[in-house]
């Protein structure tokens, strides 16, 4: 579950990281009021959930009302990769003259995780680990000490950052570094953290990536949830609880168990279709299980035709063929082809039914 | 022979008095597994599946001498059971909780570097040695006495090849599916390792799937250390980057590690001949192979010597060719056959008709 940017500052902001003054605004008019109030220059930044919001036009730096005006007319319901910018983040400019990063995520080749700093902030970070790897410094951290002083300061130094801010930079490490266990992160990035011309250190961006399956023992950030659906099935398939991707193609594909479901497009691209969307019913799929991912399929425009694969661990075929008869008895006509393949656990007796 | 489980394995279900761990204590039971004991905090002295409860897995360890455990725990409480199996100690623990966080199986993961268990999981299917012993939820009735290793991320595709392998006459020593989370316990080298340290497994099959770097080190570890050949499986060639695909591991980062083609050229390069579709096998490679050959994973198969066979006979052909190979043929017929196989698996009945442009089957009565 990934947090807005102004979810994050708040956050940030409630750990202690210094972050722009700022404030939320989703009309024209909020904006103007805002910016009056934080002065200039400002940014004004579309808060959706999309990787590269700046390139794509969601993020303008202003100063006068008219531009302010002029920016929010044009950011707020605007469509940002498929995704209606409904509110904007109005925060004060910051007059840097260094951009760094700092970050902290889950290695999953090592198992623990680590902090990252680089002097090449404020540029899109993955290309600088591709390109010049080096410019990236990494601290592996032990999950069962946390992270020590010491290695807050080893990271910033190896990286290149200048004395006079390695202090501030490792202690806004550490800060995140005890957010990430807090909250049950699975990524925290700043990018950049800003060196301001008057020698401040401050956190310019803020993305910040909950693990979903701790979301139990988490529950305000799990309030911050917002509908970050891309349409109306996803949000379905939320609330069925399936997992759900949506695709373009226009074979509808529904299976039990990640791997199998994932082999399943595999093999209907290799043959030739295109596959609709992945949609997993899990393990142990009880009759109305079934019967809510085929209406759900069913009701997905771009789909012609649906391919059904089960095979029977715990999900026993008898129920998942209830399933199939029980959904396919609301429709006179059956609207679109079902191909239903069964194997396993009680996919006898799943045919008889 | 076969690995890390076998019918002296004493076993001991933690949640055993959960609907789930009850289920499937009575499930292992039935296959023929010694389930000796289940360890529930608060439930101690009573009996579920047949078998005596305890307080703590230590006192269940003691008592029944076990020495390993299936945990069937919610993920709230599963590192901390998983914690509780190392602390016991017992030789191996079978996590099959979905939904652990992440960072508590990164404490897990540092304390087991310390230990001498061994863990599978979390979130899998667990580990079944044919006609010995199972631990976890896999379908028993689909395994077969045999000779061939089999490791995977997924349950469902596991399975799958399974029951090719069965309904072709090849058997196998020990089925892992090690899980489909970021961080697990035992990775495909760990199980490869044991696979070619058992004298018995003569080919082993890998599943794995788009996501992370395991597979690509264990095309490492196969190039350096395995004489048993290996024929392998990938499963989401065609998953866009940037989704989870279910499983919590399954994902292509934004910047391109962890895709379908990165694990198959690695693969590839290490000798391991990896399918187009997971049933697809060659049917000359039984009756030329001495040593059972591995047939199940895609137009690959390798022989008890490591040579690698094809349908053809003694190459295996790379996927890119495999695919306008195959899409050459498009008759409803060729379809149903190459989607589900020359093999009926029990029940399964299609019926080919065709829409938009591709090929489907319905249900009988559904016509």
């Amino acid at each position: 579950m990934k947090l807005h940017e102004y979810q994050a500052k708040e956050v940030f902001a409630e750990a202690g990281i210094p972050v722009p003054e700022s404030r939320l605004a989703s009309s024209v008019d909020e904006v103007v009021e805002a910016v009056g109030e934080i002065g200039y220059p400002a940014a004004i930044k579309a808060q959706v959930h999309v990787g590269g919001r700046g390139k794509a036009g969601g993020i303008e730096i202003v100063t006068s009302e008219d531009e302010a005006r002029e920016a929010a007319e044009s950011i707020l319901g605007m469509d940002l990769k498929g995704y209606t910018v409904e509110r904007v983040l109005v925060e004060a400019g910051v007059d840097f003259v260094d951009e760094l990063y700092v970050g902290v995520t889950m290695d999953r080749a090592a198992g623990e995780p680590v902090a990252m700093v680089s002097t090449e902030g404020g540029v899109d970070i993955e290309e600088v680990a591709e390109e010049t790897p080096e410019a990236i410094a990494r601290e592996h951290v032990d999950p069962a000490f946390g992270m020590h002083p010491y290695e807050s300061r080893k990271v910033v130094y190896e990286a290149g950052v200048e004395q006079q801010f390695a202090g501030e930079v490792a202690s806004i490490l550490r800060t995140l570094f005890q957010l990430y266990e807090d909250s049950d992160a699975s990524e925290i990035e700043v990018n950049p953290v800003m060196i301001t011309a008057d020698d401040d250190v401050i956190a310019a961006d803020a993305v910040m990536k909950i693990d979903e399956d701790a979301l139990f023992r988490q529950p305000e950030l799990a309030e911050m949830e917002e509908d970050s659906y891309e349409d109306d099935l996803e949000r379905k398939a939320g609330e069925y609880g399936f997992d759900y991707v949506r695709l373009s193609g226009n074979v509808g594909i529904i299976g039990n168990g990640a791997g199998l479901v994932m082999t399943t497009l595999d093999l209907v691209d290799y043959y030739g279709g295109e596959p609709a969307n992945f949609l997993d019913i899990g393990g142990g799929a009880k009759a109305e299980r079934v019967a809510n991912a085929l209406d759900m399929v069913f009701s997905d425009e771009n789909v012609d035709s649906v391919v059904f694969n089960i095979f029977g661990g715990i999900t026993r075929g008898d129920e998942v063929a209830k399933g199939i008869n029980e959904a396919l008895a609301q429709f006179d006509e059956i609207p679109k082809p079902v191909t239903v393949r069964l194997a396993g656990t009680n996919a006898e007796e799943g045919w008889r039914s | 022979m076969s690995i890390l489980v076998d019918d002296d394995t004493r076993v001991v279900v933690q949640g055993i008095t959960g609907g789930e761990g009850n289920f499937h204590a009575e499930q292992m039971i039935e296959y023929g597994t010694n389930v000796v004991a289940g360890a529930v905090p608060g439930k101690g002295g009573q009996t579920a599946a047949g078998v005596p409860v305890y307080d703590t897995v230590q006192k269940a360890a003691i008592e029944e001498d076990a020495d390993a455990s299936v945990i069937f725990v919610p993920p709230a409480f599963a590192g901390d059971a998983i914690f509780e199996a190392l602390d016991a100690p017992l030789d191996l623990a079978v996590a099959i909780t979905e939904g652990v966080p992440t960072q508590d199986m990164a404490k897990v993961n540092k304390r087991l570097s310390e230990v001498d268990t061994r863990l599978i999981g979390p979130n899998c299917p667990g580990i079944i040695t044919p006609g010995e012993a199972k631990l976890g939820i896999l379908p028993g009735n689909i395994f077969s006495e045999g000779k061939v290793g089999l490791v995977s991320r997924s349950g469902t595709l596991t399975y799958q090849v399974v029951d090719s392998l069965t309904q072709r006459g090849i058997g196998q020593s020990t089925a892992i599916g090690i899980g489909g989370d970021p961080i697990i316990g035992t990775s495909f080298v760990d199980a490869l390792a044991a696979f070619e340290d058992d004298p018995e497994t003569e080919a082993v099959v890998m599943c794995g799937e788009i996501g992370g770097e395991d597979e690509e080190q264990a095309a490492a570890y196969i190039a350096e250390h395995m004489e048993t050949p290996v024929a392998g499986f990938i499963a989401g060639r065609t998953a866009p980057p940037g989704k989870r695909m279910g499983h919590a591991g399954a994902i292509v980062s934004g910047s391109g590690t962890g895709t379908a083609e990165s694990k198959i050229d690695a693969l590839n390069d290490a000798g391991v001949p990896v399918g187009d579709t997971p049933r697809r096998s060659p049917t000359t490679s039984r009756a030329s192979c001495n040593a059972l050959a591995v047939v199940a994973v895609g137009g690959a198969a390798v022989d008890g010597g490591g040579r690698v066979l094809d349908g053809a006979g003694g190459r295996a052909t790379p996927f890119a060719d495999c695919r306008r190979e195959h899409r050459r043929d498009a008759s409803p017929e060729s379809l149903r056959q190459r989607l589900f196989g020359d093999v009926e698996p029990v029940g399964q009945r299609l019926e080919v008709g065709l829409a938009g442009h591709f090929e489907v089957a319905r249900l009988q009565r559904f016509l």
